[in-house]
């Protein structure tokens, strides 16, 4: 009941944005099913394995949801180089079954739904070190509802439990990466509609090779540049710079 | 089920256990004979795990123990990688947030036995060592337990010194607690289930095991009286 690929005690460990949970296990199991080697992949925001990396964590590539944590762990020496965008984020209004919340893609319905007391919580990731977070609150904020909905949030110490959060019959709704909506485990408990990407500031994904990588992770990095692994991030809603 | 991340903490379970366990039964019974001007504030020291949030510890452990610290950059520069977000950091966290529940119960059960008795095996010629391994610590063998109980069923809860310390790295830092977390989080709620539920059997067990030996110990003291 292992989720994802299995690995080696030797494979390398691969930090990623919590918003990949789903498509990086998915381009991981292609990854291993092709023989090319195995990964270790742990999820979490990407301001906590920014901070991580700098204190020495033992990981050898970091797939962040923004890419200023990128650059600032380049700046400080701790990378091979600035690395590459590997796809813009998109984020999604969701609703668990039984939510009264309009699936609105510009977010209409919500202070509305405030007011009224069909939304009573609402969840996002945390927007201080959780790049999600910070789209969400721009959005809301975009949509004028963000006074509105703050004394409702429930915030997530990154997406995937703001996801969770918000598809558990405790809150009405949240908003999350396309990415985790899209995922099948997911799907099966909530509705979604994507929210448009000019209400919040580009989600640019940068991936870097830490001063650690060994040969998997090079070759993973350079995979996941691959027409097959960015097919997987398309199916999960990923689109990508210079398309 | 992560069999792996259970087989962790199984394992550093045992270590905490194997390494603290000895080293609170010399410090507990110094606690239980000894009376110095200082003696409060070092039990209060060692039971501080029980009231501080683990954030908090966890915390102090991360700049401890962090690549900035002069501990941290010691131990990496002996070791070759670093102190926290390894299985080492976790062993150092685990002994120190798990003090009280090695030393408590053994100091109890030091304190229980008479001083007559010391000054009695003293007398007959034991050496002090002599008489903590064949008169004391027979006599305080529920204690002895219980410290190892509470010591390896607290190892298994802990999360929030972990996650702070260790992250969540397969087969280094991630214990059964952070992996359910981590399940949760990844919709799989049959998988988090499962392992709640082996963790609470588990605990339901151990707590059991050491209310049982005290009660018993207790009906046969009753009886010799």
């Amino acid at each position: 009941m292992i989720a994802g690929p299995v690995a080696a005690a030797d494979a390398p460990l691969i930090a990623a944005a919590s918003d990949l949970r789903f498509a990086l296990d998915d381009v991981a199991t292609r990854f291993a099913r092709d023989n090319r080697g195995s990964v270790r992949i742990v999820y979490g925001s990407s301001g906590n394995f920014r901070r991580q990396i700098a204190e020495g964590a033992p990981f050898e590539l970091f797939l962040a949801a923004d890419e200023a944590y990128v650059l600032a762990l380049a700046k400080e020496g701790r990378t091979v180089d600035e690395g590459v965008l590997y796809a813009t984020g998109r984020i999604a209004l969701v609703v668990p079954e039984g939510s009264a919340l309009r699936l609105e893609p510009r977010l209409t319905d919500l202070a509305a739904a405030v007011a009224d007391g069909r939304v009573r919580k609402f969840a996002i990731a945390n927007p201080e070190h959780a790049p999600y977070g910070r789209a969400a609150q721009e959005a809301l904020s975009a949509a004028g509802a963000w006074d509105a909905i703050q004394p409702r949030l429930v915030l997530g110490e990154n997406v995937a439990q703001a996801a969770q959060f918000a598809l558990s019959a405790s809150a009405q709704g949240g908003i999350v990466a396309l990415s985790l909506a899209l995922a099948p485990e997911v799907l099966g408990s909530a509705r979604y509609v994507a929210i448009p990407e000019t209400m919040h500031r580009p989600l640019n994904q940068r991936m870097v090779l830490t001063k650690r990588a060994q040969a998997t992770a090079r070759a993973f990095y350079a995979y996941l540049q691959q027409p097959a692994a960015r097919a997987v991030f398309k199916r999960y809603g990923f689109a990508f710079p210079g398309e | 089920m992560d069999g792996a991340a259970l087989l962790l903490s199984l394992k550093l379970a045992l270590l905490t256990v194997a390494i603290l366990v000895p080293a609170s039964v010399l410090v507990a019974r110094l606690l239980a004979t000894h009376e110095f001007a200082a003696k409060p504030f070092v039990e209060a020291l060692f039971a501080l795990p029980l009231v501080l949030p683990p954030t908090v510890l966890g915390f102090y452990l991360l700049v401890a123990m962090g690549g900035h610290s002069p501990v941290g950059r010691w131990y990496e520069a002996l070791a070759g990688h670093p102190l926290v977000f390894t299985f080492d950091g976790l062993v150092v966290a685990s002994i120190i947030f798990n003090l009280p529940f090695a030393i408590q119960p053994l100091q109890r059960a030091f304190e229980a036995i008479p001083d007559d008795l010391r000054h009695a095996a003293a007398c007959c010629g034991l050496t002090r060592w002599q008489s903590l391994w064949r008169i004391e610590l027979p006599l305080a063998w529920t204690g002895l337990l219980s410290a190892v109980v509470l010591t390896f069923a607290h190892t298994l809860g802990e999360f929030g010194v972990v996650l702070m310390v260790g992250g969540s790295i397969p087969g280094e830092t991630k214990t059964v607690a952070i992996a359910i977390y981590d399940r949760v989080q990844g919709f799989d709620m049959a998988g988090a289930g499962l392992m709640s539920a082996v963790l609470l059997l588990l605990s339901v067990a151990a707590i059991t095991l050491t209310y049982w030996t005290s009660s018993r110990h207790r009906r046969r003291h009753e009886h010799a009286r």
